[in-house]
This record gives C-alpha cells, structure tokens and sequence, in this order.
C-alpha cells in the first residue's frame, strides 16, 4: 500500500467511508464500474448439479439473475406415457435422486387414487417409514452441503457417514441404494426384514441422533455461518405463496404448511408430529427448519416402528399386484396373473387427478391422466425445484454474489426434478 | 374413496362448485366433481378474470398456483387443454382449471396473478407449442438451446428427429438425424381376450370391471360410485332352473355356425387399440 496523503488516516477504507479520498490515489469507490455479466455454472461445485445463473452484477452485487435450466432434461414425462403404469416407477426415481421413494409415493398414491384401491395398514406404514428415512436422507445431504457452500466442512463429512447408513438401509429394504423401485400401487414391493427395523430402532436411538446433533452443534450457533445466513434472500409470507413456494421454503417464511398434516396420506393421520416454523423467512432458517424436520422424522420413524401391524403388504387385488413368484410355482391363476401384469398390466380407468405429496424438497405432485388403457396418457410432473428457482432473481437481488450460493444451498435444488 | 390419496377437504367440493357458479358466471363453461375432485372448465377469454375470481372470492379463496400442465389431445378441435392446478391454503381445498386451446389461439397469460406463472407457461410453450398473451418472458426452457419442434405433443416421435454427438473430424459437437440400429418398436399388449369392447353373449354383467385393474370402457368416477354393490344383481329367472335356462333349443347354442365375433371383421372398432403397423406381427 503506498502512503497516504497526509489529510487521510492511514487506512485507505476508513478514508472511503468519511469520504476524504483524493482525486489523486482514487480507490475502487472512485472508478466507475460499467454492469457486467458473468456466467454461474453450468458446471460450478456449488451449483448443485447443471444450472446455469447468467447474473448481471453491480460490482460484486447481484443486480438480476436469469437461471438457464434444462440442462438435465430427459423427456421422462414423454417417456411416462410410452410404458405400463409400474414399468414407469423407476422414471421416479431418477426424478430427485436424493429422495427417490417420496418420489415414487405421489405417483403411486395417484394411481391408487384412479383405481379406488385399498392399501394393507402395514403397507401404509411401511411406507411412510421409508419415505420418512427419505427425508432424512435428503436433509443430510442438503444440510452438509448448504454449510460446504458457506465455507464449512466438517459437518458434511459427518452427515456423509449418516447418509451412507440411510442408503444401506435403502438397499436392504429394496436391493438399490438409490433407485429403490419399492413403492407400488397397492403397497409395497415386498416385506422387510425384523432385523432390518431393529437395526433402523437402534440407528435412531444411538447413531443419528449423536453424529447429527454433533455435526448440526458446530454450525447452528456458529458466528460465521449466522453471518452467511441470516437475513440472507428473507421472504414474506405473501410472496411466499404468490411464488408458489412449498415444504421448507413456505415454512421458513412463516406458515405453518405441511401436506403432511393438512392433507394426510396413508398413515399419516395416525402419527403425532410437530411442524418447524421460521420468523424471519431468510436461508438461516430454512436451514433450522430442515435440521429440525430431521429429528421430528426420527420421531415419526419410532411411532412406525411401534405401531406396524403384521399383515400383507400390498394389495391382494391380483389384477393391480402381481403374486409372488413362490406362488406363481405352485397356482396356474398366479402365472397367468404374473404374465399378464408384466407384459400388459392393469388398465386404469379414464379420469384425471392431481395428487400432491410432502416431498423432502416441498409439494411433489403428479397430474395423471388415464384414458382407461394400460399406460398414462398423460403425466404432468410438478417438481418443487421449478417455483424455488424462479424466484431465485428476486431473492438474490441486491445480495453478494457470495451469498448466491447460500442462497442456492439453502433453496435444496436436485436437477433431476427440476428438468425432468 | 378407499385409496389412500392425500386428504384435503373433498367435502367442499360441492359448495365449491356453487360458490364458483356465482363467481364466475358465463365465463364458467362446466364445473365437475370427478374421483373427489373438482374440474372447472372455463372459457379461454376469460381464464384471467375466472382465475383472479377464484383467487380473490371469499370463500374460495385459492391463494397457491401449484401447476400450469398441459395436455394434448389431438382429435379434438381445439387440441390442447392447459390445466391450472389451484390450491387453497385456508380451505385446504385443491381444483384444476381446463382452458383449451390450440397451436393458433394464444391464452391470456396469468402472470399478472401469480408470478410463478412465468415458468410454468413457459414450459407448456416449449413442450406443447401453446402460446400465452402478456407473458413477457416466453422463451423455451427445458429443450436445448435452438431446438424445433414441441416434444410433449403427441405427434413428436419418441426418439425425437435430432441426435447429438461429438465429431472428431470436426472437432466440435454436431447435430444429425436420429438413426436407430433397430426400427422403434411400440409394443401393444392389449390383449383381445380381455381388452374387447364387444359384450359376449352372457357375460353381461363384465360392463363393470371384473376387478381394479381390469380393462374397462367406464371412467373412474362411475366405478367409485357404482362400487357399493360391485355387480348388478340379475333377478333370478322364473321357472324351476335354478340358474335360470338360455337356451331351449340346440339352435341357441350357436352350434353349427361360426365361431361368433372372433375374426377381426366381426369385431367392432376401437378406437382405443391403435392397430400397430405390422398387424400385429411385432407382437
């Protein structure tokens, strides 16, 4: 730094503020600085997956941002309309990959929906089971790498290790650590095993409960990460709902919104559960609305656990769920029951419904329309991510262009639900 | 309803349909309760004032757009239908909303009422080709940059017209027309024996589906209703047969001539079973 005029102090951003600089070692604040534009992925770590944020900054102020999506786009819905009702469960999965049962669980509920299907108690809770250890799972992930984008980087290694443990339970229960494929209309694929819930009992009881609340303590009180988090992107609850928000975003502005407790589905109803609200609607708290839908989903999982009867777990309408294939051995009805579903599938009647479930990420709702044959004529998608991202510009406005990245974390965007 | 379908207040959707009557007047084509929920059907003129109504009435009050879908319909006349899927927070009530349209006539965008609007429409112009007046921002969203062609519709081939790859020779990526190894195959499962809309002779009663899952001419809605008494009871038939005598004659046995209906003249057309082009030799 070279020596200042004698009228200045010796800092240079003191000088700045009171205004005292000369014209003759002008600062920053003295150059003007024309807008420019820079490009934000589409392949940026903190992006989180292929988005493209084409920002128009002030200096290091975000004056617009115009997100480019798409990039993951596949057609699954175009594809949806090509397969037999259960032939497309998979495209669910590949939808949001860090949630995919309560993926499959709008689409399987909708299809129920058409059919007037009864589902066993055991199958309903079996699965709100999963798709609660869904949500966990898909918090650990979002929380870990919110705080990564903030700068830090324990946490996440820590909540890694819990997460691996959630997708060992996944491959337990269904044989895939991420594309399950478990849920069905009609219930579920096939039963657990007793020592798998035991194992998940204990893995409640002990191990989540120590490591997350460990790996949440280094960052829930943390100075730096406040300062990266509150009053970041803050949004009020009227633009809340004009912006179509969900799940956590809409609960964090302040409304107490949960699909789970107003419009309950399977076993739902029968659990006993409390709903995190925000204050101040900024990415602080949606980040503590997340970390306690974790331990409230715990508490869901352990009344599961209590409370699951024994029983089928699915359906036993053999022209919706295929047998067994021990039973397709011994009974002709049950190979032709099994051919028939797996080669023409059931046929759902004409009709249309709009089925929307709690996702992880927010409302993920299905708009099936059936036309009495074996395959959907049509399967609107609703993704979370596609209202969460359109209001990226006006939240990010006049923020840092550091904190869009807090503000993408905290938004907990997956591509592949966002571009289908 | 039986299913165990997320459970907002289906018991509005009677009062719904009322107040909604009073609300929107003319503009109201038709207002449905189908499979517990409610189907308005409204003119495409009016969806901005029909919508902003729904919005602000009291007592409807469905503050939440959660979805703009698209539909494709090709044989009707106006091919497209755009669904608005509403929500109410405070009545914790949910109605779709069917505009339709096609390629040529533009929808009055909705963006005025809720700005998340803007995406969603843009998606149903880049999937369906669907225009919307007053949406300043109409762009494509999902396709690729300089795509042609609107996907979703139900005239795009599956495998899409162009493919994408890496040239070495020109050292940059270039576009060229698919080229399948194998010709796509749409398999058609639909089985006669049990997708066949003729009803044979005694098996009256199979105008209800034998079962959920079986093929069925009904709509969902007749079968959740007509689902209390699940077969139309026959009254038994006077005289001393206790399960009520057909034939009478060897004549009425149909014995003699031809097997009845089975050659595919003798079927009826449907229009749901699209013959595939090689008669069915690719099955």
């Amino acid at each position: 730094m070279s020596v200042a005029p004698a009228t200045t102090t010796v800092d240079p951003y003191v000088d700045e503020l009171l205004d005292r600089t000369s014209g003759a070692q002008p600062t920053t604040g003295d150059v003007t600085i024309e807008n420019y534009t820079i490009n934000f992925g589409p392949q940026h770590p903190a992006a989180h997956g292929v988005l493209r944020l084409v920002m128009e900054l002030d200096g290091e102020v975000v004056e617009r941002i115009d997100p480019h999506v798409g990039f993951l786009h596949r057609g699954t819905e175009k594809f949806i309309e090509h397969k037999t009702y259960i032939q497309s469960i998979p495209y669910f999965d590949r939808l949001d990959y860090c949630s995919p049962m309560c993926m499959e669980h709008s689409y399987v509920l909708a299809i129920e929906k058409l059919l007037d299907l009864e589902v066993p108690v055991r199958a309903q809770y079996l699965r709100v089971f999963f798709a609660e250890l869904t949500r966990i799972m898909n918090h650990l992930l979002n929380l870990g790498s919110h705080v990564m984008d903030v700068g830090a980087m324990t946490p996440n290694l820590w909540l890694f290790e819990l997460r691996e443990d959630t997708m060992n339970f996944y491959e337990r229960a269904s044989g895939a650590r991420m594309h399950a494929n478990y849920f069905r209309p009609g219930g579920v694929h096939q039963d657990v095993p007793l020592k798998l819930l035991t194992d998940i009992a204990d893995w409640l009881d002990t191990r989540l409960p120590r490591l997350f609340e460990d790996a949440i303590s280094l960052v829930a009180d943390n100075r730096i990460f406040k300062q990266r988090n509150v009053d970041i992107a803050t949004v009020s609850r009227d633009d809340a709902i004009a912006w179509g928000f969900s799940g956590p975003m809409i609960r964090a502005a302040g409304i107490p919104w949960d699909l789970r407790k107003s419009q309950p589905y399977d076993a739902y109803a029968k659990m006993d559960f409390d709903i995190p609200v925000g204050t101040r609607g900024d990415c602080y708290d949606r980040f503590m609305v997340r970390v306690e839908e974790v331990r409230q989903s715990a508490r869901i999982m352990k009344q599961c656990l209590a409370e699951m009867p024994e029983g089928p777990i699915s359906s036993l309408d053999r022209k919706v769920v295929p047998p067994k294939r021990g039973e397709m051995k011994q009974s002709m009805e049950a190979l032709i029951h099994h051919f028939k579903l797996y080669t023409e599938g059931f046929h759902v009647p004409a009709g249309e419904v709009y089925v929307a479930t709690e996702s992880p990420k927010g409302e993920f709702g299905v708009f099936l329309v059936a036309d009495g044959s074996n395959k959907p004529y049509r399967c609107k998608i609703r993704p979370t991510a596609f209202s969460h991202l359109q209001a990226m510009d006006f939240m990010s406005r006049g923020h840092m262009l550091a904190d869009t990245t807090a503000i993408l974390g905290a938004m907990d965007i997956v591509f592949g639900e966002c571009d289908r | 309803m039986r299913a165990p379908a997320p459970a907002f207040a289906a018991d509005l959707n009677g009062e719904t349909i009322g107040a909604a009557r009073a609300a929107l007047g003319s503009a109201l084509l038709d207002a449905v309760d189908q499979v517990g929920e409610v189907a308005m059907y409204v003119t495409r003129d009016d969806v901005v004032t029909a919508l902003r109504a729904l919005r602000d009435t009291p007592g409807l009050e469905y503050q939440q757009l959660m979805e703009i879908a698209g539909v494709d319909y090709p044989g009707r006349p106006e091919r497209f239908e755009v669904v608005y899927c509403l929500l109410s927070l405070t009545r914790n009530h949910r109605i779709h909303v069917h505009v339709s349209t096609d390629e040529d006539k533009p929808v009055p965008s909705v963006t005025g009422l809720w700005p998340v609007a803007g995406w969603l429409e843009r998606e149903v112009y880049d999937l369906f080709g669907v225009l919307f007046t007053g949406n300043r921002d109409l762009r494509r969203i999902l396709t690729d940059y300089g795509f042609s062609g609107h996907p979703m519709r139900k005239d795009f081939p599956l495998s899409g017209h162009v493919e994408m790859r890496y040239s070495e020779a020109e050292k940059r990526v270039i576009y060229q027309p698919v080229s399948l190894a194998q010709d796509f195959r749409n398999f058609d499962f639909q089985s006669p024996w049990e997708g066949a809309a003729y009803v044979l002779p005694g098996d009256e009663k199979a105008a209800l589906p034998e079962a959920k899952g079986a093929p069925t001419p009904l709509k969902a809605d007749t079968i959740a209703k007509a689902d209390v008494s699940k077969t139309p009871e026959t009254p038994a038939k006077a005289g001393s047969e206790p399960y009520g005598k057909t034939t009478n004659s060897t004549a009425d046995t149909g014995a003699g001539r031809g097997n009845p209906g089975n050659k595919p003249s003798d079927k009826p057309a449907d229009p749901a079973v699209i013959p595939t082009k090689g008669q069915g030799q690719n099955q």
